[in-house]
């Protein structure tokens, strides 16, 4: 007889450890990284992966299939949203004329010989 | 007509879905009646186009969007690495990639799929296509970007 329930529980368990290490990795990135355009790419990691992979891990564990949509419908709005977010605040930077650093000795443009 | 028989059905499924009520015909007859109220209001404010019920993007978005989190995986990968590293070798770059996409719907989803791509931000859409920053020479390959664009064109190319 397959233990289903303990399955289920493995499974999202790996989820959520995963998940979470991706959440922790991207406020580390986000802490360590030098200016705010690199910053923007630590965030990504915790949009992306971090909150997909925990959702998943719920979807999982739902008691039923409309708890399972309903997370379905939240993975899928952030899948949209979050990008949406990100870039506004990319550009909104940008078109007031903050640039980023450059190249692998990390200058701004005009910084330097 | 045929977009606004669309938008109805799929506000009808996330009402359905969302509330969770199959057997309550006065609940269900509110839903209905919102349901066709917010489509009635779309129609009347002339947005019921291509770009808020994009139809065009279907089905082949399904396919795009499982291939898109492969690569969104392997680039988190790439990304934690580097925020996890004990000396980080970051090399920020902006560079301008080519925009296939011809519908402002595709535009998005290909500058979005950017975005969403950690490693990846794009900052603004001008007329040389869109302007990318990256986080490190790795991140900054303009073929395997310009390949999501590519399947971008090819899906809302299938409207036409």
């Amino acid at each position: 007889m397959i233990d289903w329930d303990l399955i289920r529980d493995l499974l999202s368990w790996a989820l959520f450890l995963t998940g979470g290490f991706s959440v922790v990795a991207g406020a580390i990135g986000l802490v360590r990284f030098p200016d705010f355009f690199t910053r923007l790419h630590a965030a990504g990691v915790t949009d992306t992966a971090g909150a997909e992979l925990i959702i998943l891990g719920m979807m999982i564990q739902a008691p039923n299939w409309i708890v399972v949509v309903k997370l379905a419908f939240i993975a899928a709005f952030l899948f949209l949203t979050s990008p949406v977010a990100t870039h506004a605040i990319a550009h909104a930077a940008w078109m007031v004329g903050f640039k980023p650093m450059q190249g692998p000795d990390l200058r701004y443009e005009g910084d330097g010989k | 007509m045929g977009r606004f028989i669309i938008l109805v059905l799929a506000l009808g499924a996330l009402w359905l879905l969302l509330s969770g009520y199959f057997d309550k015909p006065l609940l269900l007859g509110f839903g209905a009646a919102s349901v066709l109220f917010a489509a009635l209001m779309a129609r009347r404010a002339g947005i019921v186009d291509n770009d808020s019920v994009p139809t065009g993007l279907f089905p082949g978005i399904f396919g795009y969007w499982l291939w898109l989190t492969f690569e969104i995986g392997k680039s988190n990968i790439g990304v934690i690495r580097h925020a996890l590293a004990v000396e980080p070798k970051l090399s920020p770059k902006l560079f301008y990639v080519p925009c296939q996409p011809k519908t402002s719907v595709g535009k998005a989803t290909f500058a979005n799929s950017i975005t969403l791509t950690p490693g990846t931000v794009s900052v603004d859409l001008g007329e040389e296509g869109i302007l990318v920053h990256a986080l490190t020479e790795d991140f900054a390959d303009v073929g395997a970007i310009k390949e999501m664009g590519d399947y971008v064109a090819r899906i809302e190319g299938s409207e036409a």
